[in-house]
This record gives structure tokens, C-alpha cells and sequence, in this order.
């Protein structure tokens, strides 16, 4: 391992011409990227644009097909997840990778336990929740990862790559399910990491946030490299338009919607304890945003009303009718919609072909006789297929190979089909490309301009703001603000009050 | 252009395994290829027409064989085809040896001689005639030989459709149920429940005298039965949320205590001649449970292919969190699921019964095993939500293609049971290889 080559201004991670196709995708074509020491790079792109499979090779959970890489200089072969992690190379997925049965220190230490025969539990524990000290991260450390809410997983998955020993640190949309609050905490981290000299590559669709963090961005389009520059010589608008091809001026479209009578009604909803004694009204045409910090309650609102989970009381009505909601098959049914916010667990199923996941809640409209007519089926589906503009190689893809967006919008697809009168959005952008979310954002419109009364659960509060009639902020289970004139409101105002 | 290839593909990946199977029969086509000597009606004819192409003016005719159905259908063949042509048959022999030498005593008692030997290939070799004076010179015609593989018989294919028959229906049900990541270990005791539970019926209502009527509620009431047990599998699995494998081996164990019990560990065997017609009959040549297996398996294909029923099925397994929060109906699905699978169950052990001539508690035994094999070969997923029932099919056939095989080419038993444990292994490995190719990459990259 010891070459004679001079490696000490030789750059941390050098990957060159990088090839890699799937079945039918050619994912990248020939893409180089250089990473520098206490440098954090970047990695922009489109949805489909090849972001994680590129980091998949450097992760050795992919190879590639052709290509070279470097790390300090010395050629290597990452051939296994083993491999990079020994080469110092550690990784966030974008999806997460969590034993659900395991607690969260389990998880942390999975594959590399302390100890030769016996694991050192108590050593373990301990170092997990230094980790979660530093990151600020407040988990339940001993409770199955199955449980803990998305954001949490996410706080797992950063822990578990900083209890490694890395010189390269990968993170593939890990803001994706935070809050303001953890970005920042989470920022602060990478800050350290950076000032230790070690290099981090950073995937994100928020473009706030990489002007904030980063060093310097590189930006992929359909598998090929398009730009590379420091932070300091590139705008917002230019990042766009070097992923998207084009400019987009408006990020959040404008709508005119007269806002109608009361729809959907919630009285006194509660489910001890994340959900006490809700109530909320929801009218024709309106979108309610609703904020907050992780755990505060939101996704569990939702699935009350969704039929999810069993109610311990409180009362859901629809246009004056009082609903009995005991499976989101009810719910369906009584024209109450669920767009969830794990697409992987709760939104997809990942071994089936995407026009069958598009197709799971609506083969009622979709057959006849208990007959699935699958003319009309892929007729259906192209139709989003165009307007979502979901990248996929056939409607017969695999949902599960479908890069991380467009299986967001996979997911959009089905719901937006069942036409229902009451639909609630679960971080409905999360991991959606700025196209993406323009796209998302007008059809949303769309549905409001048709009477439908939604629901918008976000935690990126520039979206909040920008597509919201009325906000409401959650804390521990309880509506604590509502903010009626969205216009005045900042993003200050919010995170006033959802820290109750 | 490349649409039609991509299908193809597609069908190689989907059944691949029916290359495997294609692969096989080629292969014991192969190893049973050699000298075969006609049987049965179609060699009796044959020996008529060899006897008239050489006859040179009356003759007296003896006719030989063994006295099995095949051998008496021979001869009777052979009979009336020489009859017809104007030749004397002075006498009939469908037995052994000695009964030769005794026909021989009765004719020449009558002064009657014997020209020529008619006799299919066993009955020609015997050395009875060398030792009888009267027969030491007289000639003997048989059938002509020809070359084919044993394998290849249409009555050996048939024998393998017919014996895979009960076990591929049972895989439909099974494959629905691992399909939803489920197993259902019962279906062997079930078969067994079944066969018992509709000879008892019977014979308690009429025994060998007992009436169609009868018969036809004894099949539907043991398949019935077997049907809830399904369904009871299904709400425990469903209603009280406990997991597959513990509930269906509990089920197990109570269907075939309770087949001993019913027949008090005997087999009822006092059945009337019309229940075996279901099992033992034939259409155009083909047995019934053939056509039964056809049946079913088109609409099993349907089933899972086409209807939304099928794509709750494959949802539950790939996802059933994701289906349920779809408003998939996961727990009727399920419950349907299991049914079907006890119903099918049933209806293998009451076709085995009819098959069988009887019922005994005996039955079944192990079939869950033989049947998981077949949907596992098949290249069906016991993680759920992958699997094909038509993959099933050819799964059940490459098990019993093999056996018979073996059989065939006189592999001993014991070697048999390693060689298809062997087989079960592979039909998984290369099933997993050409899903997940980067296993075997990385293994040889590694290596190399
Ligand atoms: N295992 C796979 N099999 C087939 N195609 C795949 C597979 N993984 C990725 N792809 C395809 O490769 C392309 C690049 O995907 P990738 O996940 O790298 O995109 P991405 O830039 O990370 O997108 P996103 O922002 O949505 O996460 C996509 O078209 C995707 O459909
Ligand atoms: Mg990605």
C-alpha cells in the first residue's frame, strides 16, 4: 500500500470517468469528481440525475462499470461496502439502511460490535450516546429503530457513520426529514468534521442549505457532469438552471382560489401520546400547512385521520357526515387521502413494478369484475408519468429501482389518481428536485382550485410558506399557533412556536 | 425489434426454469434410449400382419403371453387380427410357463398340432418350448423390435403428469400463500383429513353400494372441510396476528391426529366403484387428475396475473404495511388466501383417495415438503411477494421428472433422496444468481 509516489498534495478522492448503467438506464456516463481534504463538495442534480448511484460505487454497494477511483492518491477497488469502510469511507444513504428490530445503538455498532466474543454492551451504549450528545440528536436509545420516527432514523444514520473512523464522509439527502433545528445541529457537525480535515460530500435538493454549507458544488444532468465551481462564484439561479436546463423563476406558482365552506372537520382527536385533543377545520379549496418540530405529532395526526391507527377519541367528519375510520381502506373509501412520508416502508411496494404501485389504491376504478385492465392501467400511469415527469425506463421498472425522487413522485402518482376529496401531504417534496417540486406545488394548486381541502405536513418552512392558506404549528401532540395571515409571517415566527 | 427481445428475455427470466426442465427430459430422453419391443393391442396387430406377409397356405396358431391387462389386450389383438386374415388360433395362453406345457397336453390329446408361435417378447424367451417335443421345432414370431427411450413412452409421460398431478395442485395454494410471505405446513395432514374424512362418509353411507349422490357429498364435504381448516389457519394468522409457520404446524399436527382418530388409524378401503373414477379415469386418453391439474393451474395463472385479488397478493408480500395504507383489504385477502390453499389441500387428498382406491391417515405424508419444494424450484420467493404460478408448475415437473428419471435408470433410493435435495439446492441457487448477478461477480472478483 505504501507507494512511492508523492501522495501528500495528491487530492483526498479522486473518482475518474465513472460509468454505470442499469437494465435499460445508462445512470452515468464517464463522470470524474475530485474531493479535496476539509472540503465539503456539493453533489447536485436532478432526480435521476445519478447522485447516489455515484456514490453507491465510492460506498463499494455498487461497481461501476468503468472508471478509476483514488484516495490520496493510491488506486483503489472499493469491491464491497466492507471495503470502503476499511478505505475510511463512511455513508448516509438517502434510503435508510436500519435493522427495525435493533435499537439504535445495535444499529450503530452493527458489523463492527466491540469485544471478540461477547458484545461490550455497556461500552457500546455509552459511545452511541456521546454521539447523540454531540449531535444533539434526542433518541429513546434503547427503543427498537422500527419505532423511531423518520427524522430520528436519520439522526441514527448520521451517528452510525461518525462512530466510524472515515477520511471521506458521504451524505445523501440527510436534511431530507429534518427541521431547521436539526439542519442546524446537523451543520454544525459537518463543520467539525471538516475542520478535522476530513472531506464530505453532501446531496441535496435544498438550495439554501448548500449555499450555507458547502465549499463548492458539482452538478450532474442525466449522468454527466455539467459544472463544477466554488460556492462563492455560483447564484441560486444558475445551480437551477445547470440542473434543470432551464430557469425557473418562481419557485412556489401563484394561485387565486376563493376559499370555500368547511370540509373536513377534526374534533378533539387524540391518541395518547403523540396526538391530544385536536381540532382543526379544513375548507373548500384551502391548503392548511402544518409544521413543527420531529415528533411533534404531525404524521400521527395524519394517520388518525387516515384510519392508520386507532383513535382514543375525538370525532372526523366530512362534509357534514360523520366518519367511522377503521382502515385506511375507509378512509379511502369516504374520499380521505394519505401521502406518506417513508415511501420505502409505507409509501411503496418496492418489489413491484411502478404502474402496479400506482395502480394498488385505485384498482377499484381500474377492473372490472375483479379484473385488472391493464390497457388502462398504463394509460393512467403515462399520464403522470408526463406531468410528474417520472424518469423510468419502462412503466414495468421496478419501483424499487427507481431513484429516490421519482419514487416520491411514484408515490404522488397513486394518490393523485384516487381523486379524493380530503388529501394530506406528508412531506410531499421530500427528495424531489427543484423541477420536481415546481410541478408538485401547481398541481396541489390544481386540486384547491377544485375544491379539495389539503393538508400539507412539511418541515422545510420556505414551502410551508410559500404554498400555505393557513399554518398550523404543532407541539407535542397539541396545536399550539395557527397562523392565519401567511403573508406577514417569516420563518422565525414559526419556529417560535413550535418550540411551544 | 427489440421489444420482441426484451420479451423473450423476459420469458427466460420468468421461466427460466423451463429450460431446465426441457434440459432434463433431453437428458433422460438421452439415458433411456434403446432396443424397446411393442406391448398391448398395437404389437398384437403388428404380429397378425408379420404372420400373413410370410404365410404360405392354413396354419395352425398358437398365441403366448404373459397374463397381465397389457399382455391379454396382446393377445386378444393378435387374436382377432389373425381370425380375420382366415388363420386358426388353436389356442390362447395368457399365464406362465406351465400353462404352456398343459395347452400343449390338451391339444395333442385332440391330435391337434401347432404350426407357429405367436408370443410378445417375454413369452418368446421363455425356454418352456425347448422342453416340450412337440414345440422344439416349431417357429415363433414376435413383434418387431425399434429404438426409443424409455422416458419418452407416452404411457411414462402420462405415469409422471398423473403422479405430479396432486402434488402440483397443492402448489397453487401454496405458492398464493408464500407468494404473501406466509407457508402453510399443513397440507399434508390435510390430505390426508381429506382422503379419511370422505372414505369414512362413504362408507358409513352405503360402503361399496353406496350411491353417486353419496359419493359426490363424501369429495365436496372432505374438501369443505379442509377448506375451513384453511380458513381457521387464515384468522389465526390474520385476526390474531400469529405467525404462519407455528400456526399451520399446529394445524398440522391436529389434522393428522384427527385423521388417525376418524379412522381409527386404518384404511377404509369399502368404497364403491364410482368414487374412483374421479382419480383413475380417463378423458381422450389423459387421467382425469391431469386434466384437473390443467384446470386449475390455468385459472391459478389467471388468478394471480390478471385479477386485483392477485395483485393484493403479490402487494401484501412485497409490502404489507405499504399495501395496507394503500386501503389494500390485507386481512380478507389473507383469510382467502389460506382457504384457498386448505381447499386445495382437500382436494388432493380426495383425488389421492380415489387414486388410491381408499382412504388412509397415512396419506400425505410429507407432502408439505415436496409441495414447498415445487413453488421454491419454481423460483418463488419465501421472502414474499415474487413467484409465479406457472414457475410452480415447472417446478413440480423438474421434482418429478427427476424422480422418474432415476427410477428409470435404476438409481438406488437412497442416492435418489440426496440427488433431489441436491437439485432443491441448485433450483434456488441459480434461481437467486440471476436475480442478484452481483453475488456472483463480486464472489469471482474477489477471488481473481
Ligand atoms: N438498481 C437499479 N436498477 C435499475 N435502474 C436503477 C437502479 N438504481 C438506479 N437506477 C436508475 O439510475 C438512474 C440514476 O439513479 P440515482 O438513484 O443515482 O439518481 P439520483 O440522482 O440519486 O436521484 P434522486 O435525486 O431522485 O435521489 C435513475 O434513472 C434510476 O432509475
Ligand atoms: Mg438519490
Amino acid at each position: 500500500m505504501n507507494s512511492a509516489t508523492p501522495t501528500a498534495d495528491a487530492p483526498l478522492l479522486e473518482m475518474q470517468g465513472i460509468q454505470k448503467s442499469f437494465p435499460g438506464v445508462h445512470a452515468l456516463s464517464g463522470v470524474d469528481l475530485v474531493l479535496q481534504k476539509g472540503e465539503v463538495l456539493a453533489l447536485l442534480g436532478e432526480n435521476g440525475a445519478g447522485k447516489s448511484t455515484l456514490i453507491k460505487i465510492l460506498a463499494g454497494a455498487h461497481r461501476a462499470d468503468r472508471g478509476m477511483m483514488r484516495i490520496s492518491g493510491d488506486p483503489v477497488t472499493l469491491a464491497s461496502p466492507a471495503a470502503a469502510i476499511s478505505a475510511g469511507v463512511g455513508v448516509i444513504y438517502q434510503e435508510f439502511n436500519l435493522v427495525p428490530g435493533l435499537s439504535s445503538w445495535e444499529n450503530i455498532f452493527l458489523g463492527r460490535e466491540e469485544g471478540s466474543l461477547f458484545v461490550r454492551r455497556t461500552a457500546e451504549r455509552k459511545r452511541a450516546s456521546e454521539i447523540f450528545e454531540q449531535i444533539g440528536a434526542r433518541i429513546p436509545i434503547d427503543a427498537p429503530c422500527g419505532q423511531l420516527s423518520i427524522a430520528q432514523q436519520q439522526m441514527v444514520e448520521i451517528a452510525k457513520a461518525l462512530s466510524q473512523e472515515v477520511r471521506i464522509m458521504v451524505m445523501d439527502e440527510p436534511s431530507a426529514a429534518l427541521t431547521p433545528q436539526e439542519v442546524d445541529k446537523l451543520f454544525a457537525v459537518i463543520n467539525r468534521l471538516r475542520d478535522r480535515g476530513i472531506g464530505i460530500i453532501y446531496i441535496s435538493h435544498r438550495l439554501d442549505e448548500i449555499a450555507r454549507i458547502a465549499d463548492r458544488v458539482m452538478v450532474l444532468r442525466d449522468g454527466k457532469y455539467v459544472a463544477d465551481r466554488l460556492i462563492s462564484d455560483v447564484t441560486r439561479s444558475t445551480m437551477i438552471e445547470w440542473m434543470v436546463g432551464r430557469t425557473i423563476d418562481d419557485e412556489f406558482p401563484k394561485r387565486s382560489v376563493s376559499i370555500g365552506d368547511t370540509r373536513l372537520q377534526l374534533k378533539k382527536l387524540r391518541r395518547e401520546p403523540s396526538v391530544r385533543d385536536v381540532t382543526l377545520e379544513i375548507a373548500r379549496g384551502e391548503i392548511i400547512g402544518v409544521t413543527g418540530l420531529v415528533g411533534a405529532g404531525r404524521t400521527e395526526l395524519a394517520r388518525l385521520v387516515f384510519g392508520a391507527d386507532p383513535m382514543e377519541g375525538g370525532e372526523v367528519w366530512l362534509d357534514g357526515r360523520r366518519l367511522k375510520l377503521h382502515s385506511p381502506g375507509d378512509a379511502i373509501r369516504a374520499g380521505i387521502c394519505l401521502l406518506t412520508e417513508d415511501r420505502k416502508h409505507q409509501g411503496l411496494v418496492l418489489g413491484l413494478s411502478a404502474s402496479a404501485n400506482f395502480a394498488l389504491p385505485n384498482l377499484a376504478m381500474l377492473s372490472t369484475l375483479g379484473w385488472v385492465r391493464h390497457r388502462q392501467e398504463r394509460d393512467r400511469f403515462r399520464h403522470y408519468v408526463d406531468t410528474l415527469k417520472i424518469r423510468l425506463s419502462s412503466p414495468d421498472q421496478l419501483a424499487g429501482h427507481l431513484s429516490g425522487g421519482n419514487q416520491q413522485k411514484l408515490v404522488l402518482s397513486k394518490w393523485l389518481e384516487q381523486n379524493s376529496e380530503v388529501i394530506i401531504f406528508d412531506e410531499p417534496t421530500r427528495g424531489v428536485d427543484v423541477g420536481g417540486k415546481y410541478e408538485i406545488y401547481t398541481l396541489m394548486n390544481e386540486l384547491a382550485r377544485q375544491g379539495k381541502a389539503i393538508m400539507m405536513i412539511s418541515s422545510e418552512l420556505p414551502e410551508v410558506l410559500g404554498m400555505s392558506d393557513r399554518i398550523i404549528v404543532m407541539h407535542e401532540g397539541r396545536i399550539t399557533g395557527t397562523v392565519d395571515n401567511v403573508g406577514d409571517a417569516t420563518q422565525e415566527t414559526l419556529m417560535d412556536l413550535a418550540v411551544g | 425489434m427489440s421489444n420482441e427481445s426484451s420479451l423473450r428475455s423476459r420469458l427466460f427470466a420468468d421461466y427460466g426454469m423451463f429450460f431446465v426442465l426441457a434440459v432434463l427430459a433431453s437428458l433422460f430422453s438421452f439415458l433411456t434410449y434403446k432396443e424397446q419391443h411393442p406391448t398391448g393391442s398395437d404389437a398384437g396387430r403388428q404380429v397378425a400382419e408379420i404372420v400373413e406377409e410370410s404365410r404360405e397356405g392354413p396354419l395352425h396358431v398358437m398365441i403366448v403371453a404373459r397374463g397381465t391387462a397389457e399382455d391379454r389386450e396382446f393377445t386378444s389383438a393378435a387374436r382377432e387380427g389373425l381370425a380375420s386374415n382366415g388363420v386358426t388360433v388353436v389356442a390362447v395362453v395368457n399365464g406362465e410357463p406351465r400353462d404352456v406345457r398343459l395347452e400343449v397336453e390338451r391339444l395333442s390329446e385332440d391330435g391337434q398340432s401347432v404350426d407357429l408361435i405367436v408370443a410378445n417378447d417375454v413369452a418368446s424367451r421363455w425356454t418352456v418350448y425347448d422342453r416340450i417335443p412337440e414345440l422344439k421345432m416349431t417357429p415363433r414370431v414376435t413383434p418387431r423390435p425399434y429404438y426409443g427411450a424409455d422416458f419418452l413412452k407416452s404411457s411414462n409421460l402420462i405415469g409422471v403428469a398423473n403422479q405430479t398431478a396432486i402434488y402440483a395442485i397443492i402448489a397453487i395454494g401454496m405458492t398464493m400463500v408464500i407468494v404473501t410471505a406466509g407457508i402453510d405446513l399443513s397440507v399434508g395432514s390435510l390430505v390426508a383429513l381429506a382422503a379419511v374424512s370422505s372414505a369414512l362418509f362413504i362408507r358409513e353411507s352405503g360402503g361399496v353400494d353406496a350411491s353417486s349422490a353419496v359419493v359426490i357429498a363424501g369429495v365436496i364435504g372432505g374438501i369443505l372441510l379442509c377448506c375451513l381448516l384453511g380458513a381457521f389457519n387464515g384468522v389465526m394468522v390474520t385476526v390474531f396476528q400469529l405467525p404462519p409457520f407455528i400456526v399451520t404446524l399446529a394445524m398440522m399436527m391436529m389434522a393428522s391426529g384427527l385423521a388417525f382418530r376418524l379412522s381409527s388409524g386404518r384404511s377404509i378401503a369399502e368404497l364403491p366403484e364410482s368414487f374412483f373414477a374421479l382419480g383413475g379415469g380417463r378423458l381422450m386418453g389423459v387421467p382425469n387428475p391431469v386434466w384437473l391439474m390443467v384446470g386449475l393451474y390455468v385459472v391459478g395463472h389467471i388468478l394471480m396475473s390478471r385479477t386485483v385479488l392477485g395483485r393484493y397478493i403479490y402487494a401484501i408480500g412485497g409490502n404489507e404495511e405499504a399495501a395496507r395504507l394503500s386501503g389494500v383489504p390485507v386481512k380478507r385477502t389473507l383469510l382467502a388466501v389460506y382457504t384457498v390453499c386448505g381447499a386445495l389441500a382437500g382436494l388432493g387428498g380426495v383425488v389421492l383417495a380415489s387414486q388410491l382406491e381408499a382412504g388412509d391417515p397415512k396419506f400425505g405424508d410429507k407432502y408439505e415438503l415436496h409441495v414447498i419444494a415445487a413453488v421454491v424450484v419454481g423460483g418463488t420467493s419465501l421472502m414474499g411477494g415474487q413467484g409465479k404460478v406457472l414457475g410452480t408448475l415447472i417446478g413440480a415437473f423438474i421434482i418429478a421428472v427427476i424422480k422418474n428419471g432415476m427410477n428409470l435408470t435404476n438409481v438406488d433410493p437412497f442416492n435418489q433422496k440426496i440427488v433431489l435435495g441436491g437439485v432443491l439446492l441448485l433450483g434456488v441457487l441459480i434461481d437467486t444468481m440471476k436475480r442478484r448477478p452481483e453475488i456472483l461477480t463480486r464472489l469471482f472478483s474477489q477471488r481473481g
